[in-house]
């Protein structure tokens, strides 16, 4: 039984901001549906009283002192950027046309 | 050609007697990383110039008798997911392209501080997801016992430059094996630390809960000193860990009288391992009670489930960790009018396709409908792996295993087929779901190529299983074979 076909990939692909041509979702698909029919074997286990691990050590968000410290200057932290104005990072127009 | 760079332990030896200098060592890997490339494909980039003015600055505390540790003076070289400012950091990855890092990870920092030369950047699978480094966009690094094999991976371009003579010390990264199934394939040691021993600042992320810088040497005593350089707690990194790291390097003692081996007993079945990797590793573990070690069997019931639970989590967390190559802060931008077709049109352009695939599976799985039944099951699997280690450790001290079901593949072998991929990490995800540390060592041949011994230990003790390591090592020669010279 399939678990995951093309129609599916594109959906998550949109979420995940990719896009995919047809023969691409097609393979991605394919490759999703082994590893996803592969992983089905946790299904076996018995975890109903088995609390989920998210972390191996940290069992509490540790807190530092509010301090001012150095950090990376403006002009550094957008020296990388493909645009820029000043110290913000250009994008094109946000607000212009119909977002989904 | 030039002659290949000795160990770690030779080369500091040699500085000492003033029979070379740091200058000239930097000189010799720089010219052997460049005769190496075209072979090999190991590096990425080097920075010859900032090297040579530290290694004149080394060899200036050498004569003044002011060595700052071990490592002064000696040249290693850096994953290229690990940041150093000033320098190209592109992942393997296209969206990279032109990434240039402002700021220094913490392991640079202190191998900086250390005195040791960052000479070379090396290749490993795009975002360190691969256990070939074949999936780069600077093309495969090639295994230097065999160019038409892979090194491993993902950090496979450490292990290859470490394995040709090129450095005698790495960094690479380890989210499921990546330092130690390339250690395996290519005849070094390689340690991945307990999960956070060594900060993550500036490793560029792929599962945040699994990942963790560590040395690649050919032996254990040079993975011990590179560890000692970069470990211990960083205010940087909230997930490292409070607790000093105490050196490693002066618990090599080379006495492992008593120590208790275990021998998981699901690991030591016929069943998907190449017979003659099985067979090395027996003979390693008989070495290591000769040496005077116990051995017992243990059992780690839940470990059939751990490649399944490690790409479940493993994928989540880099859907997520990758969300950030969105072509405005940095990289690969394509041209485009709206907002979300920029970010669509970047990361479609810029990923590859292993990364677009575990981003694909990462979303889905935390997706609405399926977090429940894939990614909280797979973390509830996570706690049934970690209490069998709990247990198996009550009655042992180290935990041996294959490092990889099979010596290195051909490049090419598995690339078509994602998961049976994933299966060469069967041995290793086990101790990142786990947060344990783990050594691979060479420990015999199979059909010409190197095979892996993986020596698991408690949390926090990366000191034990090197000290086997380091023990059984006194007492072979597999660690000081190299790879044939090209004709």
């Amino acid at each position: 039984m399939s678990r995951i076909g093309p129609g599916e990939v594109e959906r998550i692909a949109k979420l995940a901001r990719l896009r995919l041509e047809p023969a691409e979702a097609a393979a991605m698909a394919a490759d999703l549906d082994a590893v996803l029919d592969y992983v089905e074997q946790l299904a076996e286990l018995d975890t109903r009283e088995v609390a989920p691990t998210s972390h191996v050590t940290a069992l509490a968000t540790p807190l530092r002192e509010d301090r001012v410290a150095a950090s990376l200057a403006p002009e550094v932290a957008v020296a990388n950027a493909p645009a820029a104005e000043g110290s913000a990072f250009e994008v094109p127009p946000v607000l212009e046309g119909v977002e989904e | 050609m030039t002659a290949p760079l000795g160990t770690l332990t030779e080369l500091r030896e040699a500085l000492d007697a003033g029979g070379v200098s740091s200058a000239e060592l930097v000189e010799q890997a720089l010219a052997r990383g460049e005769a190496q490339q075209r072979r090999l494909g190991a590096l990425v980039g080097t920075r010859a110039e900032a090297a040579r003015e530290a290694a004149a600055a080394a060899d200036a505390r050498r004569a003044r008798g002011e060595l700052r540790s071990p490592l002064d003076g000696i040249p290693v070289a850096l994953k290229d997911n690990i940041s150093q400012a000033g320098a190209e950091v592109s992942c393997g990855s296209r969206i990279l392209a032109g990434y240039v890092a402002p700021f220094d990870a913490t392991v640079v920092e202190r191998l900086d501080a250390a005195g040791a030369v960052v000479v070379a950047r090396t290749n490993l699978d795009e975002f360190a997801m691969g256990s070939s480094t074949e999936h780069s966009a600077h093309g495969p690094t090639r295994n230097p016992w065999d160019p038409e094999r892979s090194p491993g991976g993902s950090s496979g371009g450490s292990a290859a430059a470490v394995a040709a003579g090129i450095v005698p010390l790495a960094l690479g990264s380890d989210t499921g094996g990546s330092i130690r199934q390339p250690a395996a394939f290519t005849g070094i040691t390689g340690l991945k630390p307990t999960y956070g021993r060594v900060s993550r600042y500036g490793l560029v992320a792929y599962a945040s809960s699994l990942d963790q810088i560590g040395p690649l040497a050919h032996g254990a005593a040079d993975c011990a000193a590179l560890l000692d350089a970069i470990a211990g707690p960083d205010p940087r990194d909230s997930t490292s860990l409070p607790t000093p790291a105490p050196p490693t390097l002066p618990e090599l003692t080379g006495d492992v009288s008593g120590l208790v081996i275990g021998l998981p007993r699901e690991y030591f079945v016929e069943e998907g391992v190449d017979p003659e990797v099985l067979a090395a590793v027996r003979e390693a573990v008989a070495e290591c009670e000769r040496a005077g070690a116990k051995v017992r069997e243990v059992s780690l019931p839940h470990a059939r489930y751990a490649i399944a639970t490690y790409y479940l989590i493993a994928t989540a967390e880099a859907s997520s960790n990758l969300s950030r190559f969105d072509g405005v802060r940095y990289g690969h931008r394509a041209e485009c009018d709206g907002l979300t077709e920029l970010y669509e049109r970047t990361r479609s352009e810029g990923f590859g396709a292993e990364v677009k695939r575990r981003i694909l599976l990462g979303t889905f799985v935390l997706s609405a409908g399926y977090y429940d039944a894939y990614y909280r099951k797979a973390q509830q699997a996570r706690t049934l792996l970690r209490a069998d280690f709990d247990a198996a450790f009550a009655g042992c001290d180290v935990i041996a295993t294959p490092t990889a079901p099979e010596t290195a593949f051909r490049i090419g072998e598995k690339s078509s087929d994602p998961l049976r991929m994933y299966l060469s990490d069967v041995y290793t995800v086990s101790a990142n779901l786990a947060g344990l540390p783990g050594v691979s060592l060479p420990c015999g041949f199979a059909g010409g190529l190197p095979v892996g011994l993986q020596l698991l230990g408690r949390t926090l003790d990366e000191a034990t299983p090197l000290r086997l390591a380091d023990a059984y090592q006194r007492r072979t020669e597999h660690h000081r074979r190299r790879p044939p010279e090209a004709t």
